[in-house]
């Protein structure tokens, strides 16, 4: 399996990862091709089965970036079916009583009117089918598992990674090696924690200027309702109950079509006390009279979770290196004080498309550094929006739900974002966990099989697969971390944070060990942030493998 | 020797379906959809006696919506020469789709024809032996392995408690077992080379042939929740006090 076997393609623009902001990106670089008459040649590579396989978010999408780039989307078909009609913001007070926050004390920023509740998997469906009448070939299956350089250091493509690899590292009967893909320009589109993003920031020093990146883990599940209890764009947000000691998080229920809701809570990574277990916070939430209230007598009928990245404007990156860009969540444009990522995604996206084609147009031969692009993105209205909404996330982490919310309303609200501070937050989520012996146990409910679940049956609905004979895409740097450090000081949470059980501590008579079932993986990225060792190094696993997620 | 592959687009084997909420049918609503991994299997093996000069040309064949066309590029990437494409957007049934490609067998004058021995979606296993009896042809049902030469074709059978060993004169009908063969992976080049081969669209009333069906779907429904598997008692009191009331066997 020497790297020298591979074969190599040419394209102009290779774009990693086919979400919302890859796609937006691949749509409008043939546009301008097409309407300059220029032949052009753009690949999309995609890890997901198919497009929209590994796509999970909430959504409730703004259509501004959408208006741009197709602004006949009705009449194309896009599945922009339910328009919001009504939001409603409930702060739960414990397990059983909410207050619902009046109209005038919700921020700006959490007004939904003339925005849909969306599917953003079949979005990204959707946009797929343009893209591809547009031209650009796009290669659902294959993970970009590799960035190339060349010689003089800027990024030259990258390669799609080998198929048919035993366990043990050896080529077995199918084996196909993987293919390098030569380009100008490379944008990476990977999502929140892209594993090749993080080697760029590393090599670039990308984020040397930018503080620290926040996440958090966002878990999904799709509903079918009882219609007597379905209200087509009803959209609940809320926070509070069962999140409590400094961990903060929020959790939405949508009303979109067909007698279905979504329900999900994000909780926020910076959160200390080792635990915690976002999987079971979200199924004793569902239990809160304000979520169950539609869901009993409902039926669970798809679940996921996925990292997202919620620094905003203070921990973007720079965005430009010799040969490449990275857009989307793969840089960190989601607006956290909207709550949205999509709108944000697809303009990095549009943004990129612009810079690399005015370049291509000019005769670049590729493997520049594109600082036209942090240009237009400086004149741009994303740079607007998250520069007013840059606040948000630091003061609920400084000043905690109650007096950081107040902040936000007076910040956004009478001052429109425009208040002359910059509050700061510095310290990395995995650097937050507090030692288990000095925090509480918490102990969770039971699922009682009707409204909350387990893990297993949960990672089910996902449709998660990857071919068993295969390295463990979760690669542990120093394999004794986690029994020597983690298990005594932080009573191992990969047990916990993951929502796919992926991680467990198996007692046997040699001792306890860590198993990692990497088949269960949701490709989330969660463990990649998490783990306080920063040890757990999440690569692509043979292309194709992961979740298989329908409209969520 | 020509080739002709029939192959299925069906739910991906991957994917947990579900009922619609008012039991009409099964909801495939943006589910991944694939290649039927029997029908892979037949392409496979009908390419791989192309690689080795026995088969002049690989035809596939599918009978099913215009989303089939993906079907059809995938086995074109595998190494099928080109496609056919049969358009109907309903549930396709076993007799109407041996009944198109027995019509597509005169068309092509294909001297093999290669099928999985069922679809994963509605798992029927007849399409094959109804084409074979149709076409009057011999037929090599359930194969894990195949030998063509001089004419005949000799199909190792997977059948209950064994395996048996046929000869079929040419031409044939084969349906073709998990065993057979691995399916490779379409790499990037002959993917992109896929989409430049030709796929045609030939119409059912073209093939004179009624692709209605003949079948009424009633109703669908979940298979039954399965009960957990069992209680744990503290005491083995307990335990016999259970099996006395709850259990009624004592």
């Amino acid at each position: 399996m020497s790297q020298t076997a591979r074969e190599s393609m040419e394209f102009d623009v290779v774009i990693v990862g086919a979400g919302p902001a890859g796609l937006s990106a691949a749509c409008k670089l043939m546009q301008q091709a097409e309407a300059a008459g220029q032949e052009l040649s753009v690949c999309v590579v995609e890890k997901g089965s198919e497009v929209g396989a590994h796509i999970l978010s909430g959504a409730i999408l703004e259509t501004r970036a959408l208006d741009e780039l197709f602004p006949d989307w009705a009449e194309r078909g896009a599945p922009l079916n339910t328009p919001v009609t009504q939001d409603q913001i409930l702060l739960l007070h414990n397990q059983q009583r909410a207050l619902k926050l009046p109209n005038w004390m919700v921020p700006k920023t959490l007004h939904n009117e003339g925005n849909y509740i969306i599917s953003l998997g079949n979005l990204c469906r959707w946009l797929a089918e343009q893209a591809e009448a547009l031209g650009v070939e796009i290669f659902p299956g294959f993970a970009a598992s590799e960035v190339l350089y060349r010689e003089d250091g800027s990024v030259k493509g990258i390669a799609t990674g080998d198929m048919g690899v035993g366990r043990n590292g050896e080529a077995n009967d199918s084996y196909m090696p993987g293919m390098e893909l030569h380009t100008k320009y490379t944008l990476f589109a990977e999502g929140c924690r892209g594993h090749l993003g993080k080697e760029l920031y590393q090599r670039f020093a990308l984020d040397r200027d930018a503080d620290c990146q926040h996440y958090g883990l966002g878990i999904k599940e799709l509903w079918d309702i009882e219609p007597s209890k379905h209200s087509p764009g009803l959209v609940l947000h809320g926070t509070g109950w069962p999140l409590s000691d400094g961990t903060s998080g929020g959790f939405f229920l949508y009303h979109g079509d067909n007698n279905q809701v979504v329900a999900g809570l994000i909780v926020d990574l910076n959160y200390s006390n080792p635990h915690l277990s976002p999987f079971d916070e979200f199924q004793r939430l569902k239990h809160h009279p304000a979520l169950a209230q539609y869901l009993e007598g409902g039926k669970r009928v798809a679940y996921g979770a996925r990292a997202i990245a919620k620094g905003g404007f203070n921990a973007l990156p720079k965005m430009t290196f010799p040969g490449g860009l990275l857009i989307g969540c793969n840089a960190g444009t989601l607006n956290f004080a909207k709550i949205k990522g999509t709108h944000t995604a697809m303009k990095s996206g549009l943004l990129a498309a612009e810079a690399v084609f005015e370049a291509l147009r000019q005769g670049d031969s590729g493997g520049n550094e594109l600082l036209a692009y942090s240009e237009r993105f400086k004149a741009s209205w994303l740079y607007e929006e998250l520069h007013s909404s840059r606040n948000f996330g630091p003061a609920l982490h400084k000043f905690g739900q109650v007096l950081g919310g107040a902040f936000n309303f007076i910040d956004q609200n009478l001052f429109g974002g425009k208040l002359p501070i910059r509050l700061r937050d510095n310290v990395p989520d995995h650097a937050q966990m507090k030692q288990a012996a000095l925090c509480p146990r918490i102990v969770y409910p039971k699922p009682d099989g009707v409204l909350s679940f387990d893990k297993l049956s949960s990672v089910f609905l996902s449709n998660t697969n990857h071919v068993e004979d295969q390295p463990c895409h979760l690669q542990l740097l120093d394999p004794d971390v986690p029994m020597q450090h983690n298990l005594p000081r932080f009573h191992e949470p990969a047990q916990r944070y993951c929502p796919a059980g992926v991680y467990e501590v198996i007692q046997e008579e040699a001792g306890k060990r860590l198993q990692i079932n990497a088949q269960n993986c949701l490709h989330c990225k969660t463990c990649d942030i998490k783990d306080p060792a920063q040890n757990i190094r999440w690569i692509a696993p043979e292309g194709g493998g992961g979740p298989s997620y329908p409209n969520m | 020797m020509k080739i002709l592959v029939g192959v299925k687009r069906v739910v991906d084997h991957n994917v947990k379906v579900r009922v619609k909420a008012d039991g009409s049918a099964v909801d495939l609503d943006n589910l991944k959809m694939a290649i039927n991994p029997f029908d892979e299997i037949a392409v496979e093996a009908a390419v791989r006696l192309k690689e080795a000069g026995i088969a002049s040309e690989v035809v596939v064949v599918s009978i099913g919506p215009e989303k089939a066309q993906d079907t059809l590029r995938q086995a074109l990437a595998m190494g099928a020469d080109r496609a056919i494409l049969v358009p109907y957007a309903g549930l396709s049934e076993p007799l109407a789709v041996a009944k198109t490609l027995k019509a597509l067998v005169a068309k092509e004058a294909a001297q093999l024809v290669m099928l999985g021995k069922q679809a994963i979606d509605d798992d029927c296993n007849q399409t094959g032996q109804m084409l074979a009896a149709l076409l009057d042809w011999p037929q090599g049902t359930f194969a894990s392995e195949l030998k063509v030469a001089d004419g005949q074709v000799e199909v190792v059978r997977e059948i209950d408690g064994g395996l048996e060993t046929i000869a079929l004169a040419l031409p044939a009908v084969v349906s073709v077992d998990l065993r057979l063969n691995e399916p490779r992976f379409a790499s990037l080049p002959s993917i992109m080379k896929a989409k430049k081969k030709p796929l045609e669209q030939v119409t059912a009333e073209e093939l004179g042939v009624d692709l209605s069906p003949r079948l009424e779907l009633l109703s669908a429904v979940e298979p039954p929740v399965r009960q957990a598997g069992g209680v744990l008692v503290a005491t083995a009191a307990e335990l016999v006090a259970k099996l006395k009331t709850e259990a009624a066997v004592l």
